[in-house]
């Protein structure tokens, strides 16, 4: 209802489109609000502009001051006391609708929800799916998958800063803090792709840290799952195979993990399935070729003051990198 | 029935010619490049908190005019994100603690107070002198830095850990920090000298219901700053600490808490906003009175709402830490109270429509202002109901939804009565009138500037646009919007230059004003345009709110203060009857020295430990030269004292 | 030249010029330090506890600070209080020669409490580098120990003010009011001594 009031977008990345129970609570509020503010801006603003209208004095000398009866004033203070009565149980209607929404929100069952937890990293987004079986825990980055319809429990910590979980087509934002560790319920009714950012400024590439949250049916979803806890295919190519060796011998092994190979540093994001993501660099650019090479050579130039450095590579090694990570699906 | 004491030199006896000439003798300020060191009139201060907090002003808007041709263009390269992020810091930090509390409640109240409360300075004039030069060093220090790259940029609140010694290397938040200390302690003086002021500098006769609401809003904030401020005093000085000494105030790891830093801050912050708005609201209940040509109606319901607002303000501060995940009873309480407060503005609203439907309207530009602070602020305070509810403020905050909300406040709650007040008291301070049909323009083109500008922010917001981004993916439908608001600030910028200008030439060139060009009721147009150093030839009496207004025909003045010195009367509290007679100390360099030795402690701090301790030696130094005694008047003094009888 | 009828005054002129308490200027002002002063000793008070409710060992690691020291100061604090109430009272009648002795004994007690302050510093049993608990700790008597050496400088100035011929009514105002802050400095020791001495030791479970 309220996509009436803003003109023709996609609905990604609001919350005026909600795909949850979470953002369609806030949502009725929201427009609760909206239409009984905008109604008391309209009669406040009017009634001013008719006093003001209707009590002109015109000509250019001021004219003096006049006495003040009790005549004059009871009709005002009448009119005082009826705005005041009215503004009072205005906003103790408001009042009400939050908390009601409030309450609709922590109502949220939390029974068999999906655990999901989320680091907040300068300037990615850490994502773990746990399981009581280790091996199988999946760790990814900037793209969460989630099963339609089934509540999730995303549990958030910082791992640095304090940045902010927020999609607001699925639910309100949740701030992740170094020190805290917080629990957000949110579910996802609609599949398709809605688009997060983060929402606490975190420094110098706060204004590219996305994310996707990727709703699909729940086979969809346990496919993926158990995809994703897979390591890494072996390289089944020489081209691939070289590029593994590449990967292995560079910088990357300080910083990335690919299970399956020893490279397992968890400073930045796991690139086991890399190639199963649409998106690199927090979602900010689409997971192409080209653009994996000009991330991999320059992310500097992307994304300046991002933890990742430079690496000139050759063409031909890079060409074989690409090749390699491509394979990581 | 009007009366005035003094309409123009031709109507004084040859007495009261004699006596103008006394005072202006004992009064004067000290001439040469030394003397304007000395100053400690209260409308020379004044002046100066003016003109250095408009330049604030436009130094702020020309940032964020260079931050909107950045955003007006997804993906631009205008600014690198290093500089952008400098920039909304540098914006934000000189808007809040260089422009705004510095002009809606020091200027304004250093000005105006002794002159609305009838008296011939304001309580403890040196102080004042030291808290302006602080305010200027301060200033100047954040500026010098950001000119050497090292400006704030860790956004106008700089939380930790962002802002903490492990991921804000090098010195930008330090200053940032000392900025704080410059300006806080600055304000918390001026505050004790308007308490001060008020409780004891009245008029005979002004009881506590006939002090004008100008006035009240004043002493409302003044008391805000004596409680609010210490929030920030702590959290800036551990943030500091934290980051020059090695303490662990805000490291989880070794039992340190970020959200500390959070409240701290915001048991400030909150109050903050409202040091901003009472006095704007302060200013609209005087332009409005005198443009309706009526007492203000409901006086009694105005004092309290603005009491009512002082002491809620203190009582929301969690609104701003929602997305934090605090307990749900403390987003029912302070969803609550963030609400509850619209009620005493709204009275104030309510009130302010019933003078104006119950009186004759003047329009004239400072009115203009009033209907356009009306217009502007009541829809950031409807936005604020949004971010006031929970659920919908973990939607809107942190984007520009919320950025479109506090400028609506802000800049309707503050900048709207700021212009007002300029064509309102130019006249006074100037004795010159400013053009009218120039106010009209830069009235509409602000207006409308406005609007275009900061309405379009609502919609980028809700459709997902975060704050504090130096740039913006091209396919988000934030960039048709964007280029709407740049725009608009083309409008806001041709405004303030016409207002500028206005300023400029009627100071030069404009209509003689005379004493009381719009037949106000207070106090400071009892007297000439400019006003004397002295304020007043002859101290008033009151017999009313508007003390011209109800002057009664034959009003007394105050006789029997010392003419040799700078005499002046006490009255008591609540009454405002006579009490005890005291004098004003003479301008004197000391505050000014005490100020650069505090300042250099303070900017040294930022660099050494050392700076602090050894540096406080310079500031004992000045302080004890500032307080020690003169022979001359000491002796004088002595010899005529008279001791209450015990 | 105008007609002028003749003004009606009030005429103020057998006014007293020296004033006590609510009557004095400064009296006001220093109420005003004190109250913000006040405010950052209470936030400064909170923000001690708010890190303690998110500690599970308090101190962590650690003894809280020895009770010899602070206690004796605590003691002498107290003590002062004698001399100064009573130069108070003396200077409100203009006795100098009481004065001058009174602000000599309290300037005697506050050096005293300086020279046992160091000490307290050195039997905190923390630093401030180590955890959020010694910053606290070391924050909270900092502040505190910049209130009595500053105002123990101003004691002693007021002290040799009060040996010129430069005192008159005003220096007598000032010396009630440094009486004042006096308190103000020894009164808030007593919740902060109570907070970092016994704080821990009550809070310890």
């Amino acid at each position: 209802m309220m996509l009436a009031a803003v003109p023709g977008f996609d609905g990604n990345q609001t919350a005026l489109n909600p795909v949850g129970p979470g953002a369609a609570h806030i949502e009725f509020e929201f427009s609760l609000i909206f239409w009984i503010t905008t109604a008391v801006y309209c009669i406040v603003l009017l009634t001013l502009v008719i006093s003001i209208a209707r009590k002109r004095h015109s000509l250019s000398v001021i004219p003096s001051p006049i006495p003040t009866t009790p005549e004059s004033d009871r009709t005002a203070r009448r009119s005082v006391a009826a705005a005041m009565i009215a503004t009072i149980v205005l906003l103790f209607v408001m009042l009400v609708g939050s908390f009601e929404t409030s309450r609709a929100l922590g109502s949220m069952n939390p029974g068999n929800a999906v655990p999901i937890d989320v680091y907040g990293h300068q300037w990615w987004w850490e994502v773990q799916y746990p399981n009581d079986e280790a091996y199988k825990t999946v760790v990814t980055a900037n793209e969460i998958h989630v099963p339609v319809g089934v509540p999730i429990r995303i549990h958030g910590t910082s791992r640095d800063v304090i940045h902010s979980f927020w999609a607001p087509n699925v639910q309100g934002k949740r701030d992740l803090m170094p020190g805290y560790e917080t629990e957000v319920l949110m579910q996802v009714d609609q599949p398709g792709r809605w688009r997060g950012q983060c929402a606490e400024y975190c420094g110098e590439q706060h204004a590219h840290m996305s994310f996707y949250i990727v709703g699909e049916s729940k086979e969809q979803f346990t496919q993926w799952l158990s995809d994703q806890a897979q390591s890494a295919v072996p390289p089944s190519t020489p081209q691939a195979a070289h590029g593994q060796q590449v990967f292995l011998t560079h910088a990357c092994v300080l910083c990335h993990t690919i299970r399956g190979t020893p490279a397992g540093s968890r400073v930045g994001p796991d690139l086991t399935h890399v190639a199963s993501r649409a998106t690199i660099a927090a979602g900010e650019l689409p997971n192409t070729i080209g653009n994996l090479g000009g991330w991999i050579m320059n992310a500097q130039a992307i994304k300046p003051g991002c933890r990742m450095p430079p690496n000139q590579l050759p063409g031909s090694d890079l060409q074989d990198l690409l090749a390699y990570l491509e394979t990581l699906k | 029935m009007i009366t005035t004491s003094v309409e123009s030199q031709a109507e004084l006896t040859e007495a009261e010619r004699l006596q103008a000439m006394q005072l202006e003798h004992v009064w004067r300020e000290p001439s040469g490049v030394v003397g304007w060191f000395k100053a400690a009139h209260h409308t020379t201060i004044g002046k100066r908190y003016f003109v250095t907090a408009m330049l604030f002003f436009l130094i702020g808007g020309l940032l964020a005019g260079v931050m909107r041709l950045q955003l007006a263009f997804p993906e631009a390269h205008f600014l690198s994100n290093d500089k952008y992020n400098q920039f909304f810091t540098m914006h934000g930090s000189t808007m809040m603690f260089l422009f705004a509390v510095p002009m809606m409640f020091e200027t304004f109240s250093v000005y105006l107070v002794p002159l609305m409360v009838g008296t011939r300075n304001i309580a403890f004039p040196r102080l004042n002198a030291y808290s302006y030069y602080l305010y200027a060093f301060g200033g100047l220090m954040f500026y010098v830095a950001f000119l050497c790259n090292t400006g704030a940029d860790r956004g106008w609140f700089s939380y930790v850990p962002l802002a903490g010694p492990d991921y804000g290397p090098g010195k930008r938040p330090d200053f940032w920090a000392q900025l704080i200390t410059f300006t806080e302690v600055s304000a918390l003086a001026v505050a004790v000298e308007i308490i001060v002021t008020v409780f004891r500098l009245r008029a005979p006769g002004m009881s506590l219901k006939r002090i004008p609401i100008f006035v009240w809003g004043q002493v409302v904030v003044a008391f805000m700053v004596i409680f609010a401020l210490p929030g920030i005093v702590l959290s800036s000085t551990m943030l500091l600490l934290d980051r020059t000494c090695g303490t662990q105030f805000f490291n989880p790891a070794v039992g340190g808490d970020v959200l500390l830093y959070q409240h701290l801050f915001w048991w400030f912050g909150h109050p903050e906003v409202y040091l901003i708005f009472i006095p704007g609201t302060a200013i609209i209940s005087t332009i409005v009175t005198t443009f309706s040509r009526r007492h203000v109606f409901g006086y009694l319901v105005l004092v309290l709402a603005l009491v009512a607002t002082g002491f809620m303000a203190f009582g929301l501060w969690v609104h701003h830490m929602f997305a934090t995940g605090i307990p749900q009873i403390a987003e029912s309480y302070f969803t609550a109270a963030s609400m509850m407060i619209a009620i005493p503005t709204g009275a104030q609203i309510f009130c302010w429509i019933a003078t104006m439907a119950t009186g004759k309207v003047v329009l004239r530009t400072p009115m203009w202002w009033a209907i356009g602070f009306s217009f502007t602020f009541i829809m950031g305070g409807m936005t604020g109901i949004f971010v006031a509810s929970v659920p919908v403020d973990l939607q809107v905050h942190d984007t520009y939804f919320v950025v479109a909300h506090f400028h609506y406040v802000l800049i309707g709650g503050a900048v709207f009565p700021l212009f007002g007040a300029i064509s309102y008291w130019f006249p006074k301070v100037t004795g010159r009138m400013m053009s009218e049909r120039l106010g009209q323009l830069s009235f509409w083109l602000f207006f409308i500037g406005f609007n275009v500008t900061f309405f379009p922010m609502h919609l980028v917001g809700i459709r997902g646009m975060p704050r504090r981004v130096y740039t913006y993916p091209p396919n988000m439908g934030w960039t048709r919007l964007n280029q709407v608001e740049s725009v608009g600030y083309v409008l806001l910028f041709v405004a303030v230059l016409i207002l500028l200008w206005n300023m400029i030439k009627s100071a030069r060139s404009g209509v003689i004003a005379g004493p009381n060009p719009w037949s106000a009721g207070t106090l400071e147009w009892a007297t000439t345009s400019p006003p004397p150093h002295y304020n007043f030839l002859h101290l008033p009496t009151v017999n009313g709110r508007e003390a011209l207004w109800d002057a009664a025909p034959n009003q007394p003045v105050v006789v029997g203060l010392a003419e040799d010195a700078r005499s002046f009367l006490t009255t008591r509290t609540l009454d405002a009857e006579p009490d005890g007679r005291d004098e004003f100390p003479a301008p004197s360099i000391w505050p000014f020295w005490a100020a650069a030795a505090t300042s250099l402690a303070f900017v040294a701090s930022i660099f050494t430990p050392w700076g602090i301790t050894l540096g406080s030696i310079p500031i004992a130094i000045t302080m004890i030269g500032w307080f020690w005694p003169d022979r001359q008047p000491a002796e004088r003094r002595r010899a005529r004292e008279i001791w209450p009888s015990e | 030249m105008a007609e002028r009828v003749d003004r009606a005054v009030l005429d103020v002129s057998k006014l007293t010029t020296v004033g006590f308490g609510m009557h004095s200027m400064t009296w006001w002002g220093i109420m005003g330090m004190m109250a913000i002063e006040g405010t950052v000793f209470l936030l400064m008070i909170a923000s001690y506890f708010y890190l303690h409710s998110r500690s599970v060992e308090w101190p962590p690691h650690r003894n809280p600070p020895d009770l010899f020291w602070g206690t004796l100061n605590l003691g002498l604090f107290l003590v002062s209080a004698i001399p100064s109430e009573w130069y108070r009272r003396r200077a409100r009648k203009g006795d100098v020669r009481a004065v001058q002795i009174g602000l000599v004994a309290v300037s005697l007690f506050g050096i005293a409490n300086i020279v046992i302050r160091y000490f307290e510093l050195l039997h905190l049993n923390t630093d401030w580098s180590i955890d959020a608990y010694g910053s606290a700790v070391w924050t909270l008597m900092g502040l505190h120990v910049l209130h009595l050496l500053t105002d123990v400088v101003d004691t002693v100035v007021l002290t040799i003010l009060f040996f010129t011929s430069l005192v008159e009514g005003k220096r007598f105002q000032d010396a009630e009011e440094n009486a004042a802050y006096w308190y103000f400095v020894v009164g808030f020791w007593i919740p902060i001594y109570l907070v970092i001495y016994w704080a821990p030791r009550w809070l310890h479970a």
